[in-house]
């Protein structure tokens, strides 16, 4: 039995580290968009986690990359792309609605990609 | 391993990035992958500029010969210093695809008839109309003539190429534009068959109305017998005031154009009966029948400071981003300023430091069409001179994104591509086989036109430029520091017999061909004339003294024309503020000879207490058509409204539709004829309507409408009018919607619902250059940028920025100066 601090030390660290990782992999505009669910996917097999952990940690390391880079983005553009965008898609013009999607997204698709990767190995 | 929740997950995982990866359907589009679009590392964030971005650069470039220097103003105008010529174009395609590349090669897949391979089969009926007019062709044909012949020509373009492609090969995909993420697809190479293209598109916008007009014409003199059509289209326009004064000798024509022989019924039907039409499939829009322009020059005789000012503001569809992109080019040679068009080196309308020039459409008809008999299905072979000549074929191989190639079998004949046939019919086209004869396809320099003009010293100067000049034939207006003002109409102009070519001629035969080009020197031109200014928008070059037709009069708007004349006329001790006022003046000149017209025949006893109201909104109008008034709406609903009221009824058996008689026409009536028979509605068979009647009938009929539109709180001018600047695509969220401002058709602010003053200039000939300029848009093509549509305020409030033409020291000190982008060669 583990004790509860280095549980969630294991979910910070790979937390951070999917954040990291991911957000290296995206700064080469060649790999395609979805090359973190690899990343996340690996760091879930190197980093033995329970399932629900696992997905936390990958999606909390997504999600918090998407949710910040679009943040910083859209307020030195003054919300002047993502209104348009955010009336292009059905969101009513709402850049708050567009930067929750934007999230969201990263926040699934994250926590999917390490959660299918914790199955790999048994969690002790 | 848990397999099963390990295959599940995985399952889940990989579906949901590959949904994510997808365009979806909605409607009849499709969304951008959303996964892609919404990441913040490669999507639609990446280009979300910031507001306060630093412009600064440095750039490696090998293809160059020496440094460049660009300083971009507060405006994002790039002043382009460079030490030798073909230097400064390769920097000028630089900066046109650093700002505006997804509109390039947009606009040229337009031309092209290229928007299937990204749009899907939907846009297919606009592509093959494109190809079979012969686009690529007439492309085709300059590229080969300038390759061969123009050695200058072809470094320019090549360099200017150059430049482009220098961009594209260090643009990570991360930084493509936002359109191409929004639609999934990427850009390619630009090539100098590009750059002709795209001026092909110019001219089928600016010429290219008769590809539909001359056959909205046949069907309609076919469909109401010539006798009646000649009364409705007539090409006598009694008010006209055109370009080169009344009155003005002409010298003998070199070429006396001569009607064929038995024309009058073989050709102009004179005595033919109505036949009837059906319809078919689509057609892709026509040029903007109020593409036109207003340009006038005043000598220094009329001016406060002695000197000349030029005024240029040429009228097209209104888009973001912009058909323009002001730029400022200084090299050994020559320094200019001015307009461009992405997609194009030099500048289009501007000015250099020793004169200024414009342009506005000439209006000509230069495309025409001739039916054709094929010897059989193969359209091998057609009869021509009594004889069976073979045609060649010609291939286009039209992509189409998800979908099969569709393949274009032309037959080229003595007049140009067989562009309607068996297999390529539109509703107006009526199943016949027609070859379409166009100027536009035939090989042009017109580059050099721009290229020679943004180095002349002096009027000789701009005289061998524009000579130079074929397709779209336009009014050039020219003033020099010197003192000199100058007007000509120029370009590959047809010697016409009258109404040759207004509708599809007989192509059996070469007696009906074309019977020469005029010559440059038969071109209507002014130079320092006595009332001390030139001018142009759109109207009659000539008057019927002129040896050659020029074209059916709805090609030729005869209001803004009389305005701006009057206007100059009256005028003295101009300054540049007073011609920035002229430019944005919204006096209805059409109304204050119709209103009363109107009133004439409007009976105050016979009308509804409703009715009664809105007549005097009209009748209390100023004659302005300013953004507030709602007489202005009450009248052009009025108008309209009488107008469908004396001819909907002659045109309203017609299955196709057929043009509407121009206003003058009516007018015209009005004033000289009570009694005119087209008032009478056939549809009433004991009855016979009058003027009178039809004018109050026509009164209750629009005060219907304008009672809704009360409700609506839609009266007022500009709400009603709904002036918009529409992103290419015409996605609302990436355009300029509901814009406050006045003007109109027939107005000197030319501005309608989508189209109006895409460039306004004024060019005071002072020792140091003072000019000014805007354009509804902004330098950036990116939506994502402040400089999106910077200017679309200020140019709805009739405001100038006050442009900044410096030589590079100067330019460097001014306050104005906010960034340094270097080229080096390493």
């Amino acid at each position: 039995m583990k004790t509860s601090f280095s549980i969630y030390f294991k979910l910070v660290l790979t937390l951070i580290l999917s954040a990291l990782l991911a957000y290296a992999v995206g700064l080469y505009g060649n790999l395609p968009w979805w090359s973190f669910v690899v990343t996340n996917f690996i760091i879930a097999i190197i980093f033995i986690q329970k399932p629900v952990n696992a997905f936390l940690s990958g999606a909390l390391g997504i999600g918090f990359l998407w949710l910040g880079l679009s943040l910083v983005i859209d307020n030195q553009n003054q919300h002047l792309l993502s209104t348009k965008v955010a009336n292009i898609l059905p969101l009513n013009g709402s850049y708050a609605k567009l930067i929750a999607i934007t999230t969201l997204i990263g926040f699934l698709l994250g926590g999917l990609a390490s959660l299918s990767g914790s199955f790999i190995r048994k969690s002790k | 391993m848990r397999l099963l929740p390990l295959l599940a997950s995985a399952i889940v995982t990989i579906g949901l990035t590959t949904v994510l990866n997808m365009q979806l359907p909605i409607g009849s589009t499709k969304s951008p992958r959303l996964g892609y679009f919404l990441s913040p590392q490669h999507g639609f964030w990446k280009n979300a500029e910031k507001v306060n971005a630093n412009f600064d650069a440095s750039i490696v470039a090998n293809d160059l010969k020496g440094n460049v220097d660009v300083y971009m103003d507060d405006r994002l105008v790039p002043h382009i210093y460079a030490d030798n010529d073909e230097d400064a174009y390769f920097v000028q395609g630089y900066l046109h695809a650093k700002y505006r590349l997804w509109q390039m090669d947009f606009q040229t897949r337009v031309a092209a008839g290229r928007l299937s391979e990204i749009a899907g089969a939907d846009k297919l009926s606009i592509d093959r109309f494109f190809r079979r007019l012969g686009m690529v062709y007439g492309a085709e044909q300059t590229e080969a003539y300038i390759n061969e012949h123009n050695p200058v020509m072809k470094a320019t373009v090549d360099a200017y190429t150059a430049g482009v492609n220098a961009f594209l090969k260090q643009l990570s995909p991360e930084d493509l534009p936002f359109e191409y993420k929004l639609m999934n697809y990427a850009p390619e190479e630009w090539t100098p068959k590009k750059t002709y293209l795209f001026l092909m598109f110019m001219s089928y916008d600016l010429t290219g109305r008769s590809a539909s007009a001359d056959l909205q014409l046949t069907n309609t003199r076919d469909y109401l017998g010539y006798d009646l059509f000649n009364t409705l289209y007539t090409n006598q326009q009694d008010s006209l005031d055109p370009i080169i004064p009344k009155g003005t000798l002409f010298a003998q024509p070199s070429i006396t154009p001569m009607q064929p022989i038995g024309a009058d019924i073989a050709y102009l039907k004179k005595q033919d009966s109505s036949t009837n039409a059906s319809a078919v499939n689509n057609t892709p829009e026509a040029p903007d029948k109020n593409n036109g322009s207003n340009n006038w020059a005043v000598s220094g005789s009329k001016t406060k400071s002695g000197r000349p000012i030029l005024c240029s503001d040429p009228h097209l569809g209104l888009n973001l981003p912009s058909l323009w992109y002001e730029v400022q080019i200084t090299t050994p040679t020559h320094s200019t300023y001015g307009a461009s068009f992405p997609g194009s080196p030099a500048v289009i309308i501007g000015f250099n430091d020793s004169l200024a020039w414009g342009v506005t459409n000439a209006g000509r008809d230069v495309l025409d069409y001739y039916e054709l008999k094929f010897k059989d299905s193969t359209q091998k072979e057609y009869w021509f001179n009594g004889n069976w000549q073979p045609t060649t074929n010609r291939q286009e191989v039209i992509k189409v994104k998800d979908s099969a190639d569709v393949i274009e079998n032309i037959a080229m004949t003595h007049w140009g591509p067989a562009m309607f046939d068996a297999h390529y019919q539109n509703p107006q086209s009526k199943g016949r086989n027609l070859a379409v004869k166009w100027t536009g396809l035939n090989a042009s320099t017109g580059v050099e036109t721009f290229y020679k003009l943004n180095r002349a010293k002096n009027f000789d100067d701009y005289l061998s430029a524009i000579s130079l000049w074929k397709c779209p034939g336009q009014n050039f207006v020219f003033a020099s520091k010197t003192g000199d003002i100058a007007i000509k109409q120029q370009g590959s102009f047809v010697a016409r017999w009258d109404r040759q070519g207004d509708f599809i001629m007989p192509g059996q035969d070469s007696s009906y061909d074309w019977q020469g080009i005029i010559p440059n020197d038969e071109n209507p031109m002014i130079k320092n004339p006595e009332r001390g200014f030139v001018s142009s928008a759109n109207q009659k070059s000539v008057d019927p003294t002129y040896p050659y037709y020029l074209g059916t009069a709805s090609s030729f708007p005869l209001y803004r024309g009389i305005s701006v004349n009057k206007r100059l006329g009256n005028m003295n001790q101009i300054t540049a503020k007073d011609m920035q006022l002229l430019q944005t003046d919204n006096y209805n000149v059409f109304a204050e000879a119709a209103r009363p017209a109107l009133m004439k025949f409007i009976d105050p006893t016979l009308l509804s207490a409703d009715a009664s109201r809105m007549v005097s909104l009209m009748t209390s109008w100023n004659l302005y058509n300013n953004e507030n008034e709602k007489g202005i709406t009450v009248f052009k609903i009025i108008w309209d409204s009488v107008e469908t009221s004396v001819w909907g009824d002659e045109l309203a058996g017609s299955p196709i539709p057929l043009t509407s008689p121009e206003s003058y026409v009516l007018l015209d009536q009005m004033n000289k004829d009570s009694n005119w028979s087209v008032a009478d509605d056939i549809t009433t068979k004991n009855k016979i309507e009058t003027l009178k009647e039809q004018v109050n009938l026509g009164v209750e009929k629009a005060t219907k409408i304008l009672l809704e539109l009360e409700k609506e709180n839609k009266l007022s001018w500009s709400t009603f009018k709904a002036t918009r600047v529409s992103h290419l695509t015409k996605i609302p969220a990436l355009s300029r919607l509901n814009l406050p401002i006045g003007g109109g058709e027939n107005i000197i602010n030319a501005t309608t619902e989508a189209h109006g003053p895409s460039w306004r200039m004024v060019v005071h000939l002072t020792d140091e250059i003072e000019a000014y300029g805007l354009y509804p848009g902004g330098q950036s093509g990116n939506p994502g940028s402040p400089y999106y549509d910077t200017f679309v305020n200020y140019w709805a409030a009739g405001k100038y920025y006050r442009l900044l033409f410096l030589p590079k020291e100067k330019l460097v000190a001014n306050e104005r100066t906010k960034w340094h982008i270097q080229f080096k060669t390493i």
